[in-house]
């Protein structure tokens, strides 16, 4: 389904992504874990078409997004729900969601999809009118995540879900990424919390200093002692 | 001297004065709002739009309503073509390099102007039914004057509900708080880009054609004077925020209206010194305006 061939990515001279290649299969969950600067942020941030990488290639469904603008990484089903929720604080609830449902032509798919975020997270239905910068952290998650499902992702790129929320609305998080992933909806997920990650993941890569250092099955990676050692408190 | 009469008529004039630094305050904000950019060729598309609604009525001989759609049109138009040219290509680049920029087109549409229209002041005829005065219960005021606050109050109305319930208007404010995530929600910034210089400049040029119609004249530096009280009057209310714009608008509109008839002259032709001063007073009180955004959670 997508394939990152050989990314290069620099901040001004700094050289972000040393070579980055992945791959992710249509319904899978894959994990993109690893320390703080390892490059994972700006991996998906250049998925997404903020950020253009200098090398490389990105492949998605025959589709290449290496110089489109995001706007129409976007409508190819390439969704990336950002680090940080980034909601619009001075937006209301309902209007975050349809904003990120502009783009579609489908009114019927965009109402059902509606229904869907607001039965996965009914506490956005309850303060729909009210301005999402009122919102708890939680709640802010769960409104970035009930925006990304409104453009219909096919790909998620789902980047630092559960940082910094309570354990209970983690649970929530967790919970709603294996609904979505029983919806056939595809996840590339970055956390930092890499225990939960491997749980819930079929696959993981791990990065360290923009580049790839291991990858593989998300099970054999939670067993590997270095991995262990290095990322899951030994 | 101080009569009700007086007083009232004084209040007309405020309300006109308010309502023309409301029009261009609105545009330097919307733009301010999305791109960070102090756009200083703001006042010349009020200047443009004055000559543009003056041709329409003396060489097309076209009725009052054309000289103001045309010119808002044309002039909305080239805002976008501007903003094409001039802005997009240095987007990215320092905030520094776009307002230069914007200082550049004003100097060149200031130059344009001069050489091509003469700096002599042209006259401007209002039809009879616009100067035509009317008297209601002791107060005087010309028809005109009613045509400046209807139709600024009406295009005020209807840029706020374009505002708030289009998706148009929704993503315009979604862009000035993060054009970056705007982009990732599928939206293209870029055609919200040119839909904020449409609007920018189109009510710049209705608030010059106004503006030349009340005082009669227009000349290439007409807009340059408003321009600048409309920034003014965009910090007053909190740049960025377009009630705020409105606000600050009539506020700068009536101190200076009411400053000018209640001293006496050696004092009132500081006028433009006086909106400054008002300026420091606010942003010492409230440095973000007095609608702009507190810091807003971002966490």
């Amino acid at each position: 389904m997508l394939s990152v061939q050989d990314l290069h990515v620099y901040y001004g001279r700094i050289h972000a992504l040393k070579g980055i290649s992945l791959q992710v299969s249509a319904g899978e969950i894959v994990a993109l874990i690893g320390s703080n600067g390892a490059g994972k942020t700006t991996t998906l941030t250049t998925l997404s078409g903020l950020l253009r990488p200098r090398e490389g290639r990105i492949l998605f469904e025959g589709h290449d997004l290496t110089h489109l603008p995001a706007h129409q990484i976007v409508r190819l089903g390439v969704v990336h729900c950002p680090e940080g929720r980034q909601v619009f604080a001075r937006l209301s609830v309902i209007e975050n969601l349809r904003l990120a449902a502009a783009h579609r032509a489908d009114r019927d798919g965009v109402a059902r999809d509606l229904e869907r975020v607001y039965a996965l997270f009914p506490i956005l239905a309850e303060r729909r009118g009210q301005y999402a910068g009122t919102l708890s952290g939680g709640e802010q998650q769960m409104l970035a995540i009930g925006r990304a499902l409104m453009s219909r992702p096919r790909l998620l790129l789902l980047d630092e879900p559960s940082l910094g929320l309570a354990p209970m609305v983690v649970e929530t998080i967790f919970r709603v990424i294996e609904a979505l992933r029983r919806d056939g909806v595809t996840i590339l997920l970055v956390e930092q919390n890499a225990y939960q990650a491997l749980r819930l993941a079929d696959r993981a890569y791990v990065m360290e200093t923009g580049y790839i250092k291991a990858s593989g099955p998300a099970r054999a990676l939670a067993d590997d002692p270095a991995v262990k050692a290095a990322y899951l408190g030994g | 001297m101080l009569t009700p009469a007086y007083i009232a008529q004084q209040f007309i004039n405020a309300l006109n004065m308010g309502s023309i630094y409301a029009l261009v305050a609105i545009g330097l904000t919307v733009v301010y709002g999305i791109l960070r950019l102090i756009n200083f060729a703001h006042g010349d598309m009020m200047t443009l739009g004055a000559y543009l609604g003056l041709a329409v009525l003396t060489a097309l001989a076209l009725p009052a309503w054309a000289a103001l759609l045309i010119p808002m049109l044309v002039v909305g138009a080239l805002g976008v073509l501007i903003e094409r040219l001039a802005y997009r290509p240095l987007r990215g680049a320092p905030e520094v390099a776009m307002l230069i920029t914007s200082l550049a087109i004003s100097s060149l549409i200031q130059n344009g102007a001069t050489m091509t229209l003469t700096a002599q002041p042209r006259p401007v005829r209002l039809p009879a039914e616009l100067t035509q005065r009317v008297d209601v219960l002791g107060v005087n005021f010309a028809v005109m004057d009613v045509v400046i606050v209807g139709l600024a109050v009406a295009l005020m109305i209807a840029l706020t509900l374009f505002v708030q319930r289009t998706t148009l208007g929704i993503a315009m404010r979604a862009c000035s708080e993060n054009v970056r995530v705007t982009q990732l929600m599928g939206v293209d910034v870029n055609r919200v880009i040119a839909v904020a210089f449409a609007i920018s400049a189109g009510l710049a040029a209705v608030a010059g054609v106004l503006w030349s119609g009340k005082f009669g004249l227009v000349d290439p530096f007409t807009g340059f004077v408003p321009g600048l009280k409309a920034f003014v009057a965009a910090v007053i209310g909190g740049i960025g925020n377009i009630p705020g714009a409105m606000l600050g608008g009539y506020l700068l509109g009536f101190a200076e209206v009411f400053f000018v008839a209640f001293t006496p002259p050696e004092v009132s032709g500081y006028r433009d010194a006086f909106v400054f001063v008002l300026l420091l007073v606010v942003l010492l009180v409230r440095p973000t305006g007095l609608l702009g955004a507190r810091e807003v959670n971002r966490a």
